[in-house]
């Protein structure tokens, strides 16, 4: 009987592609990574917020004047991960961390390679490590590195 | 300075471990052994193939189980002109089929028969794969084909055609 | 504003994986216990509305399923959340605000065992600059943990207090499956899971479901002797890029709390959704309560963390405590998107 009223399990997958359209900033901003070079966006007060987004955060207006930062900056807080899964950007111990390029007033998500966790830490110099084959992507930038 | 980035695609693959349930497991685990087993409500007395330990009219659980026909009665259908990859060849049939001793159709493929004949209110029957190729899964029916009986007539099959 | 109040609430044990039943089987038992302590059958009740996600089932439209378990025919009015059951329960608050129905039945389920629950969770991000990085759960809270660090609000002797805390509350809660007595300098010993974050930090995997019944008005007073009355009720949410958010403080939950007429509030028990050691800490912050209030009797999410159930859970569990006569005050807290995006609070009185 114990085999009737035990459950089946099984494999079950959810895989698929979607296909986004991008818009004008997002589009300009993953552009601009294509080409090698790092966009915000400017606030109605004057921030530069980065990476773009399409309204102003606080006051909901339309943004459109981008403006370059960086590509270096400085790490505003960091996680260190020492085992990383499969979708990790990288498949060695890293760190996801909040980056701060020169001339943002905002931080973005990614991944730092530091090679050890003693050689992280907040307000630390990085910089991009551009990937050679970049098709306007977030992962075009492979991860950011200490500045040497 | 070539073409901007106008749009991207973005991979998703996720995996998971999935349960059907206690009732399906047991509905699964019985048509391994070409049995189908439904259940019947403790209330409104419908039986429900395949289970789902659950009445959806009445929100009772459901545990009584009953053994109904791998024969049946084509409720509604329709005929399918686009393959997709794994499909059998087109136009075929698939159709709403009320298994004998059961309440709810079960939606199953038509074979041996074609598409311009098939009619609401035919009979049909499973065919099961081999023995040896039987598992919990419903791919251990093959399809549903005609008998040959007479139709049911449409007044009988009313309260299931639309479900 | 029309008086509306939590008379029944019922949940299912949270437990690391159900091997065996779907959301379905799971969930029936617990509304139809609902509806059996609120006295009125579904039928009768005037408004229906459920919380799930239908990525922890792999299934688009998995929602549509869990209406197996409470029998809509005839076809109910109702309506579904693909948030936390919490946002159920705001929704059916402003739906008996409109004062022609009487009652609503909210209930909420998550089996978060099935996927690869951190993973899962990433398809909730931006999907144009976070999503194709996976930045799972923990690594995003992880990033909050430490800017609360370098800042200097909290240390992480208090994250491991709240741990250790939680997990002995969570022992006398039958409902709650990660528990035990720990002592804090031990935990502080254990190594980084996702540094600056232990093990000890995180929430478990849960799969459970939970219902209410709310009523409004006198009706409330005949179905329950201690009727839990919701005297406010508020969300706000902030914006979804960690880099544009001060993630040492909840902007948002302080809000809320200020609109619920809950912040700065004395209070006899507070259940706040913290998933994470610190985010208890962030949110007690922000709620600036003015007397020594028992936070989370319950365990809280740290005891149990049922996706899409531990925040209606926590209204459930201080509202039980108003219903039982063991609080005349309670303050219930729920939040949703990644470290603590938006924040639901709930302020609840006895008579």
């Amino acid at each position: 009987m114990a085999e009737e009223t035990e459950a089946l399990s099984a494999l079950h997958v959810l895989e698929y592609n979607y296909t986004r359209s991008v818009g004008p900033v997002i589009g300009r901003f993953l552009t601009g990574l294509r080409d090698g070079e790092l966009l915000g966006i400017k606030s109605s007060s004057g921030k530069v917020i980065f990476p773009p987004v399409e309204y102003d955060p606080e006051t909901a207006e339309t943004l459109i004047e981008f403006a370059p930062v960086g590509p270096a900056g400085v790490v505003t807080t960091w996680a260190w991960v020492s085992q990383p899964r499969a979708k990790h950007p990288l498949q060695k111990p890293f760190a996801f961390a909040l980056i701060k390029p020169d001339g943002a007033d905002t931080a973005i998500l990614h991944a730092v390679d530091a090679g050890s966790e003693e050689a992280m830490k907040t307000g630390m110099r990085v910089r991009p490590r551009w990937r050679k084959e970049r098709v306007g992507f977030i992962t075009d930038i492979e991860c950011f590195e200490p500045e040497p | 300075m070539s073409d901007p980035v106008t749009g991207i695609i973005t991979p998703v693959r996720l995996e998971y471990t999935y349960t059907p349930g206690v009732a399906a497991s047991r509905f699964l685990k019985r048509i391994a052994s070409k049995e189908i087993v439904g259940q019947k409500c403790p209330r409104c007395a419908k039986v429900y193939v395949p289970p789902r330990g659950s009445c959806p009219k009445c929100g009772v659980p459901t545990e009584e189980e009953v053994t109904v026909a791998d024969s049946g009665t084509v409720t509604t259908f329709c005929i399918v002109n686009i393959p997709f990859a794994g499909s059998v060849p087109v136009p075929y049939v698939s159709a709403h089929i009320l298994l004998d001793g059961s309440d709810i159709p079960l939606v199953g493929l038509l074979q041996e028969v074609a598409a311009e004949d098939v009619r609401m209110g035919m009979r049909v029957k499973a065919v099961w794969v081999p023995d040896e190729e039987l598992a919990p899964t419903l791919l251990s029916i093959k399809y549903f084909t005609p008998t040959g009986e007479p139709d049911v007539p449409i007044e009988k099959i009313m309260e299931y055609r639309d479900a | 504003m029309r008086d509306v109040a939590v008379v029944s609430f019922v949940q299912a044990p949270s437990v690391r994986r159900d091997p065996a039943r779907n959301e379905v089987e799971i969930l029936m038992p617990v509304v139809s216990a609902a509806l059996e302590q609120s006295g009125i059958p579904l039928r009768d009740i005037g408004f229906t509305v459920s919380g799930s996600c239908d990525y922890l089932a792999g299934q688009p439209f998995a929602f549509v399923m869990g209406l197996d378990a409470i029998g809509a025919w005839p076809p109910i009015e109702e309506s579904h959340v693909e948030m936390d059951g919490a946002w159920a329960l705001y929704e059916a608050w402003i739906r008996l605000q409109e004062g022609d129905i009487d009652s609503a039945l909210i209930y909420c389920f998550g089996k978060s065992s099935m996927g690869e629950l951190p993973e899962v969770m990433s398809m909730q991000l931006d999907p144009y600059y976070l999503t194709p990085l996976w930045p799972d759960a923990i690594s995003m809270a992880a990033l909050q943990a430490r800017a609360m660090l370098d800042f200097g609000s909290h240390d992480e002797r208090e994250m491991a207090s709240v741990a250790a805390r939680s997990r002995r509350d969570a022992a006398s809660n039958p409902n709650a499956h990660l528990s035990g007595d720990f002592d804090v300098d031990v935990l502080l010993k254990e190594p980084y899971l996702v540094s600056p974050l232990r093990k000890h930090d995180c929430p478990p995997i849960s799969d459970g479901a939970a219902a209410i019944v709310l009523v409004a008005g006198d009706k409330a007073r005949e179905i329950c002797e201690r009727p839990a009355w919701i005297r406010g009720i508020d969300h706000r949410v902030e914006a979804h890029q960690l880099g544009s958010r001060d993630l040492t403080v909840s902007s948002s939950t302080a809000l809320a709390a200020e609109q619920a007429g809950g912040r700065g509030g004395a209070f006899d028990v507070v259940e706040l959704h913290a998933p994470f050691t610190h985010q208890e800490l962030i949110l007690l912050d922000a709620l600036s309560l003015s007397n020594g209030a028992r936070v989370n009797p319950s365990g809280g999410a740290l005891g149990a963390n049922p996706m899409m159930a531990a925040g209606l859970i926590r209204i459930g569990e201080a509202a039980q405590r108003i219903m039982d006569g063991s609080a005349a005050r309670a303050l219930a807290h729920a939040t949703s998107g990644p470290c603590l995006q938006q924040n639901l609070v709930c302020v609840l009185e006895g008579e």
